[in-house]
Parts: structure tokens; C-alpha cells; sequence
């Protein structure tokens, strides 16, 4: 086996007159925090889909574990955990339920799934239905789904978006946990002292291009700055972004 | 298998707690039955009532068992012979409260008075006594009958309103569980992006259609069951052939087929509001078209033909045919071949339509 979890080679992707991913290419370590970042529509969540298979690139190449996300390979399926940015529940079904029936998907015992709920917080809201839990205990649900068959590879969308900080505090625990036991990491994140504290190393995105990559304390060295934030204004430029 | 099993279940909940989709899949086509069950249940076979105004020969001496089969189609009530009685009788058919009179005239004549005003009573009237003076003169000559005309009327020969109505309705109702079970949970679950997670989970794609085929299918079992054993209560008194399991796969391939249509609105409809409104302009019109809710032996020749277009029609029809007809699989086995196709192909176009996400 190689070091590498993850390669990507030159990924494109298209939107109508959009150019979300324009040539994208890394490669992601065993066992590494890996972080990206970039403004809103940098292309993030686009190229995030495309590595995990969920979208097919209109050029290019991603390898999990060896190997390729598209076509579609239930076998790699089982190794990586996905939260997408957007939550995905089966309508009506209770937080309990919804992650019961995401642990039997996997073939994962259902003491198991009841632990995971446990470990998010949300043993009291076991009962609730899916479109009566608030923001953030949905993230946690949709995250608690996400690791519920203990997956080698695990993909977060901005996990911690909308997260109160104990909230925030616990995920870091848990991710930190899971990532110290060997699984490799990518997430997304606004969050610049997220990104600063649980990234070994993040890359920098922007107009569907990676701009910069390394360690958060190379990338403030390399330019001089003070923090992570920095880095990321100095790359990105202060404008809105559409 | 562990994946098909937890995917119904999650289904079959999600439906079971959607009232709205439980009252119009299942207690709407059952509110039907029961209203129109009520309301042709005392018209349901015109009885004629007779009235007899002293000894009359031929119905004096009908047999038993005739004046058993005639029941449902003839009611006579006897009166004394004489003249006060039967000039109330006369003034009672006058009034329409009884359809004819009948009186022994001498040499075995017998007169019957109807009322000129309800042409269809008074024509009902004359043919069931009719064929009970002809089926008396041939008994009379004592030999066996040349020709045999069954002595009922001829609205006796048109299916009663129950009959036609379970077997119309429960289509119907199969069509509707068919057509919005999978329309609305497809674009649903594309709208709550529960597809584009499953596609990131290890099942297969013939799990999630297995599943709500599933599902579907205990739904249409479910609604055979209610239907069938509301209709045969008393009250509705639904007679049902021997044959009547043959609704069973029959309602499976109505299923497999409305499912089909319901795939295609889903696969092409990106709101549930939209999916939900082009049901129900196939859905509706067709009940109607069909001939689902009432014969269409007196519809506009318009009317039948584009209800031969209509799957519903021939499950409707067959659905008919095996419940209350007595017919066996002569009468499905086509039906159920050409559901199956039908359903076949618009799920090939609806593969074409199908789309994972919004995006
Ligand atoms: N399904 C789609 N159809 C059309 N355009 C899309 C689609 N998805 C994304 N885009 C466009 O592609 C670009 C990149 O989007 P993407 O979601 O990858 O950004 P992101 O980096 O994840 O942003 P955010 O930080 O807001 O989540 C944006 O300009 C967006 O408008
Ligand atoms: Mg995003």
C-alpha cells in the first residue's frame, strides 16, 4: 500500500458558464488532516463531491485508497464516511431511526449506532424527528451518520457550520480522536482557528483553483503574516465574493 | 438483503406518518366506496312492486324456488278481489306508489295496469311478469323447454352497483398508491438530497427501487383487503366469484404499472407541488375515463376510445371480470402481460428522466 489516501489529477467541472473546478490536483497522506479552504463558490463543495464519487469531473481523476471514485464502487463505499454540505435525512424518520437505518446500510449493529448518537450529544433527541432538530443537532446527526460504520476515510462539509462552541469543542475532540487513530481526514471550513488547530495541512482554494498548499505555520512563515486568517485574506483578496 | 429490509422500513414509516398521503392513498378510495355504496345500495336493483288483487293462477302457483330467484326483482303484495280493493289498487299505481297491478280475467287472461307516467318502471313491470306468464304457459304444456329465457328482467342483467364498484374503485385506488407513492417520494427524497447520500452509501440502486416496490406492493395489498372486506359486509353485500384471488396478482402488475407513471412524473417533476398536480391530471380524468367510478356502456363513443388508451380501463375491467364475473386467468392473464409492458417501458423512459439531484 502507498502513503497516499487520497489522489487527484487535474480535476474539472463545468457548470454552464461556471468553471467551479478549474484543474485541481493533491494528494492527501494516510493518516493526514487535510484542510480546504477558500471564499464561498471557490469550488470547495464541487470538487469534494467529485474525489467521493458523487459527481463524475469532466476531466480528470480521483483515487481513494488506490483506488478510482468514478464509476461508482460500492466496495470503496463502505471504507469512506460523507457528510455533505447540505444534510440528507429520510423524511419523517426520527434522529434514532435515521442513523439505525444508515447503520444497517453499512452492516453495523445497532448498539453501535445508539453510541454514536451518544457521542454527538444527541442521546435526548433520539426521538425527534428529522425536521424538528435544530440546525446544529442536525449537523451532528448528519456527522454522527457520517462515522456510524468507522470508516478509514472520512470527508466533512463544513462540519462545524452552525455548531454552538461546546458543540464545536466536542467535534474537534472526536475528529481529533478518529484521526489519531489512523483515519485520514478532509474537511472543509470557514473557520480559520479550526483550520489552524486541526489541520496538519490545509490548501488554500479560489476560482475552482488551488492556490496554496502546506502546513498552516509554513503558509503564515512563507508570507509573512501573523495567523491563518491572514494567509487566506492575502491569497483570496478582500472582495465579495458572488 | 440487511439493505432492502432497513430502506422499506424507513419508507413504509416515512409513508405511514405522512396523514395526508395515508387519508388520499387509502381512506379517500374508501370514503368513495362507502358513499357510493350507500347511495345505489336501495336503488340498486330496481324491485318492482306488484300489487295482486285476488287469486291470480300463475303467480299463486309459482314455485318456490322462483319466487326466490325473483325476489330481488319482483315484490308482490296480495289483496282481496275485490271491487274496492282493486280500485285502490289501481289508484295506487296511479299514484306510483306501486308499478302494476295484476287481476285474473277469465280463461287464464291476466291483466296487468301500469302507469303510462314512469316509462322505465312500467316497462320493468311488464317484462319481469311477462316472463313469468311465459315461463308458466311452457311449464303448462309439460314439456321441457324448447327455449329458455332466464326470468329476470333486463336491468337485472347489467352488474349490481356493488359489483362494479369495488372492482372500479379498488383500481382506482391502486392506481393513485401507484402513481403518488413513487412520484412524491422520488422528487421528495431528491429534494431532502437523501438520494445523492444513498448513492454515497453501499447500496445498490435495485435495493431503493426493490424497496419502494415493496412497500408499494403491501400498500396495494393492503387497500384489496380493506376494499374488499368492507364490500362484502352486509350492508354492501358484494358477492364475490371464485375466482377473486386473481385480484391478487392482478393488483401487483396495477401496482408494477401506475408506479411506472408515477416514476416518470417523479424522474421529470422538480417540486413535490408539481409532481403532485401532474398526478393528479392523469390520475383523475382517467378514474373517469375509465369507467372506474361508473360503467361506460352509455358514455359518448369519444369516451370509449380514449378510455381503450387508458391502462386503467383494463385493470378496472379485469379487476371487474375476476370479482364479481367469475371469470378466471383468460381474463387477467392479458391484462396482466400488458400492465407489465406498459410498465416496462415507462420505466425505460423514466431512467432516461432520472436525475439524482436537482443540480
Ligand atoms: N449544481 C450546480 N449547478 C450549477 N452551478 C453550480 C452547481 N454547484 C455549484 N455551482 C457553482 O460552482 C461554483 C462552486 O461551487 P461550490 O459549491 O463548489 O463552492 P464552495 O467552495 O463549496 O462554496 P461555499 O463555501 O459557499 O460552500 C459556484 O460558483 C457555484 O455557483
Ligand atoms: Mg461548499
Amino acid at each position: 500500500m502507498t502513503d497516499t489516501a487520497i489522489t487527484v489529477e487535474g480535476l474539472r467541472k463545468r457548470y454552464g458558464d461556471t468553471q467551479a473546478v478549474d484543474g485541481v490536483s493533491f494528494e492527501v497522506k494516510h493518516g493526514e488532516f487535510y484542510g480546504i479552504l477558500g471564499p464561498n463558490g471557490a469550488g470547495k463543495t464541487t470538487t469534494l463531491e467529485i474525489i467521493e464519487g458523487l459527481r463524475e469531473p469532466d476531466e480528470g481523476t480521483a483515487r481513494l485508497l488506490g483506488e478510482a471514485s468514478w464509476p461508482r464502487n460500492p466496495a470503496l463505499l463502505h471504507r469512506i464516511g460523507v457528510q455533505l454540505q447540505a444534510s440528507a435525512f429520510f423524511e419523517r424518520l426520527s434522529a434514532r431511526e435515521q442513523i439505525h437505518t444508515f447503520a444497517s446500510l453499512y452492516g453495523v449493529p445497532g448498539d453501535r449506532a445508539d453510541a454514536m448518537l451518544e457521542t454527538v450529544g444527541l442521546n435526548d433527541k433520539s426521538g425527534t424527528r428529522e425536521n424538528k432538530l435544530s440546525g446544529g443537532q442536525a449537523q451532528r446527526l448528519s456527522i454522527a451518520c457520517a462515522l456510524v460504520h468507522d470508516p478509514e476515510l472520512v470527508f466533512l462539509d463544513e462540519p462545524t457550520t452552525g455548531l454552538d462552541p461546546q458543540a464545536r469543542r466536542n467535534l474537534w475532540d472526536l475528529l481529533r480522536t478518529i484521526n489519531s487513530e489512523g483515519r485520514t481526514v478532509v474537511l472543509t471550513t470557514h473557520y480559520m482557528d479550526e483550520a489552524e488547530i486541526l489541520c496538519d495541512r490545509v490548501a488554500v482554494m479560489d476560482n475552482g483553483r488551488i492556490l496554496r498548499v502546506g502546513t498552516p505555520a509554513q503558509l503564515i512563515e512563507e508570507l509573512g503574516v501573523r495567523s491563518l486568517e491572514d494567509v487566506f485574506l492575502q491569497l483570496t483578496g478582500r472582495e465579495y465574493r458572488e | 438483503m440487511k439493505s432492502f429490509i432497513s430502506l422499506s422500513k424507513a419508507m413504509a414509516l416515512g409513508l405511514l406518518r405522512d396523514r395526508a398521503a395515508v387519508f388520499f392513498m387509502l381512506v379517500f378510495p374508501l370514503m368513495f366506496l362507502a358513499m357510493f355504496g350507500a347511495l345505489f345500495s336501495n336503488d340498486s336493483t330496481p324491485q318492482s312492486k306488484v300489487i295482486q288483487v285476488g287469486d291470480v293462477k300463475v303467480l299463486d302457483a309459482m314455485p318456490d324456488q322462483q319466487r326466490a330467484a325473483l325476489r330481488d326483482v319482483l315484490k308482490i303484495e296480495k289483496t282481496d278481489g275485490s271491487p274496492a280493493a282493486r280500485k285502490e289498487a289501481l289508484e295506487k299505481v296511479r299514484k306510483g306508489d306501486m308499478d302494476a297491478a295484476v287481476f285474473q280475467q277469465d280463461k287464464g287472461g291476466i291483466e296487468l295496469r301500469y302507469s303510462a307516467a314512469d316509462s322505465v318502471r312500467s316497462g320493468s313491470v311488464r317484462g319481469v311478469v311477462d316472463s313469468v306468464v311465459q315461463q308458466a304457459n311452457q311449464q303448462a304444456t309439460g314439456q321441457p323447454p324448447a327455449y329458455r329465457l332466464a326470468p329476470r328482467q333486463v336491468e337485472d342483467e347489467s352488474v349490481k352497483p356493488i359489483q362494479f364498484l369495488t372492482p372500479g374503485l379498488l383500481s382506482w385506488a391502486v392506481a393513485m398508491g401507484g402513481v403518488f407513492g413513487s412520484a412524491l417520494n422520488l422528487v421528495s427524497w431528491r429534494k431532502k438530497r437523501i438520494l445523492r447520500r444513498l448513492w454515497l452509501a453501499p447500496v445498490s440502486a435495485g435495493s431503493v427501487v426493490g424497496a419502494r416496490v415493496g412497500v408499494n406492493l403491501v400498500l396495494a395489498f393492503a387497500q384489496t383487503a380493506v376494499f374488499i372486506g368492507l364490500a362484502t359486509l352486509p350492508v354492501y353485500g358484494l358477492q364475490l366469484s371464485g375466482y377473486w384471488w386473481l385480484c391478487l396478482p392482478l393488483v401487483a402488475c396495477g401496482t408494477l404499472a401506475f408506479m411506472s407513471i408515477g416514476l416518470l412524473i417523479g424522474s421529470w417533476a422538480k417540486t413535490e407541488e408539481a409532481a403532485n398536480g401532474l398526478a393528479q391530471i392523469i390520475i383523475l380524468p382517467m378514474a373517469f375515463l375509465s369507467g372506474s367510478f361508473f360503467p361506460l356502456d352509455v358514455a359518448p363513443d369519444w369516451v370509449r376510445s380514449v378510455s381503450e388508451f387508458l391502462p386503467l380501463t383494463y385493470l378496472a375491467e379485469a379487476m371487474q371480470s375476476v370479482l364479481s364475473r367469475g371469470e378466471s386467468w383468460g381474463a387477467v392473464l392479458p391484462v396482466m402481460g400488458g400492465l407489465l409492458a406498459f410498465a416496462a417501458v415507462l420505466t425505460l423512459i423514466a431512467s432516461r428522466l432520472f436525475r439524482w439531484d436537482d443540480a
